[in-house]
């Protein structure tokens, strides 16, 4: 994983930040991310993230536990071991339909779960880089990573004048990786983090 | 709020609409009660009865789910609802008025003694047969008519309360000391609603009015299949006024993220209406007991076959795979084709609920059903367009209003 460097701007208000998210957008800075101690109302929408994918999995994942489902209780009870239950016939499908419908859902929800944490590169032993610990307390933080032709001491200006409480450069890596937190002790060696 | 358009004016059209299905609606109910209601053949009399009682029936509890709709909102301090809660507030002043005719119609049923329609009515049979004597208690043209006037009286009197309180909003300010204990007399109101809504609707009443057509079958699902079928097509009515007050320019602040709630409604009693069905259904086929049994025998396997599938196809299936996406549920033109498609499925719903114990032989859908349903679109289209002319379609004060303003799905 390649490390880069990131531009970090520290907001105390959410009126105050989607402004910011605006200008910081319009001025053709590429924002990596905003890290928000709670879900904020159409931030998404301001960042001009597109719509997720995962309903689109859910349903897929649904399916495949509807068809399971149905293909194994029907292949068991109609053509490998057939059994009389109280006269009904081999092929009953209204007494199926709770299996049939649990599966759908353990399906959906498990599957989601999981693709949830992969799009979130969430799982054990998996590290990734914090710009600012109060993003998880009371800051909104916005990340934005720098190019080549970025000039720092301007970006850093211009989220002060759009109203950033505190601002600084960190150079860290992008993705996740496995292990400890030793990467990231290096990453703030390089920076010069603005303690609050 | 000057510049908002918060008086609705009804257009000609709309007007001379819903009063040539009035007339045509009206025509075919004198023409069938003339022919069909007040010959001397009892077969004729229990169709013209049973397809005027289920069509009302179905009319009433559909504009009776917009002021339940009100009530849970409020009683949920939700704050969404306020940018459009005057459009269910109006379709909720249908109640007295279908309740009325629904009123008379089960009046003549049952003073009439027509046991060809409510089997439990004929004194006789009732005597000799332990079933039908066990739920005399219950099914008797004494509480019946007790009942029956408590619950249309009371859904009228509570839910016009309810209407009071709402048009408080328009007069003046609250501060916060008043705000508070307005959203209080409202969640008091509401509750006391709620109750009686929970004990006719989810209980009492489709047990009453409906199942015992079929005296001897029971089912406990009844009432609530009863409800989640009439909610999902109040639900789907609200949403039809919605798209079209704003197709006409009004309702500025209701927006997308309101009309998407409002869908998710839709899909979601869809799929809890399909709950209920099928766990009736399920009990029923499992147990093969034939006194319960028979209630699904023709619709099952007898002249109802289609009709009962269909059911299913446009109550279930389309409403699951049509608006389950987000998309969908924010698209006025499918959500419109869909409130249709469901108020219909429903209508047809109630149709085999009721004519399908009442003529077991042939399914007897035809002009008479349409006319009637044609008589109660137009007054329902006329009088919830002069109920929504009488007040602004926004309560400007509400304490909540602002919540519905931001409102974001």
């Amino acid at each position: 994983m390649a490390k880069k460097k990131f531009v970090v701007g520290c907001f105390d208000e959410e009126a105050v930040l989607f402004p910011a998210v605006k200008k910081v957008r319009t001025a053709g800075y590429k924002i990596h991310d905003v890290y928000t101690p709670f879900a904020v109302h159409g931030l998404d929408h301001a960042l001009g993230l597109r719509e997720t994918s995962l309903h689109t999995a859910g349903f897929i994942y649904g399916i495949t536990g509807t068809s399971t489902a149905l293909g194994s209780i029907s292949w068991i009870l109609v053509k490998d071991w057939p059994l009389n239950f109280g006269g009904k016939p081999n092929f009953s499908l209204p007494a199926w339909i709770p299996i049939t419908f649990e599966l759908t859902v353990l399906f959906a929800a498990v599957g989601m779960v999981l693709t949830f944490c992969y799009l979130c590169q969430l799982a054990p032993f998996v590290k990734k880089h914090h710009f600012h610990p109060r993003a998880t307390d009371d800051l909104f933080v916005m990340v934005i990573e720098c190019t080549e032709k970025t000039n720092v001491d301007d970006l850093q200006a211009f989220l002060s004048s759009a109203g950033a409480i505190e601002t600084d450069v960190q150079v860290a890596e992008e993705g996740w990786w496995l292990g400890t937190y030793d990467k990231e002790e290096t990453t703030f060696e390089n920076s010069n983090p603005v303690v609050a | 709020m000057a510049s908002i358009r918060d008086q609705f004016e009804i257009p000609g059209k709309m007007k001379t609409w819903s009063l040539a299905l009035i007339g045509i609606g009206g025509a075919a109910l004198l023409y069938g009660m003339f022919t069909k209601g007040f010959s001397a053949d009892e077969h004729e009399q229990t169709h013209f009865w049973g397809t005027l009682m289920y069509n009302t029936i179905f009319w009433t509890l559909i504009c009776n789910a917009s002021m339940f709709f009100i009530c849970i909102t409020t009683l949920a301090m939700g704050g969404w609802q306020q940018s459009f809660r005057r459009i269910p507030e109006a379709i909720s002043t249908m109640v007295p008025i279908f309740g009325a005719i629904t009123f008379a119609v089960l009046m003549y049923v049952v003073l009439g003694h027509k046991h060809h329609i409510y089997h439990w009515l004929d004194t006789e049979a009732v005597a000799k047969d332990p079933i039908l004597k066990g739920k005399a208690g219950f099914l008797n043209p004494t509480f019946f008519v007790i009942w029956t006037t408590l619950t249309i009286g009371l859904w009228s009197v509570l839910g016009w309360r309810m209407r009071q309180i709402s048009r408080e909003a328009d007069a003046s300010t609250f501060d916060n000391e008043s705000g508070a204990r307005y959203i209080l007399r409202g969640t008091i109101r509401a509750a006391l609603f709620t109750v009686w809504f929970a004990l006719t609707v989810g209980s009492t009443v489709p047990w009453l009015w409906m199942m015992s057509i079929d005296a001897h079958w029971y089912s406990t699902m009844y009432s609530w299949y009863t409800f989640a079928s009439s909610f999902v097509s109040g639900m789907s009515l609200i949403a039809l006024w919605v798209i079209y007050l704003k197709n006409k320019g009004y309702l500025e602040l209701t927006t997308q993220e309101h009309l998407h709630d409002i869908g998710k409604f839709m899909f979601a009693f869809s799929v809890f209406w399909t709950y209920l069905w099928f766990s009736q259904y399920m009990l029923i086929w499992y147990a093969n007991m034939p006194e319960e049994t028979v209630y699904f025998k023709h619709r099952v396997q007898g002249p109802y076959k289609g009709i009962f599938f269909l059911n299913l196809i446009i109550n279930f299936i389309c409403p699951l795979l049509i608006l389950m996406k987000r998309s969908a549920k924010r698209n006025y033109t499918l959500v419109t084709f869909m409130a249709v498609l469901i108020i219909f499925g429903h209508w047809i719903d109630f149709y085999q609920m009721v004519m399908g114990s009442l003529s077991k032989e042939h399914v007897t859908l035809g002009w008479l059903d349409f006319g009637i349903l044609a008589f109660f679109v137009g007054c329902m289209i006329f009088f919830v367009s002069r109920s929504l002319a009488a007040k602004p379609l926004i309560p400007k004060y509400h304490p909540f209003l602002k919540e519905s303003i931001i409102h974001q799905v």
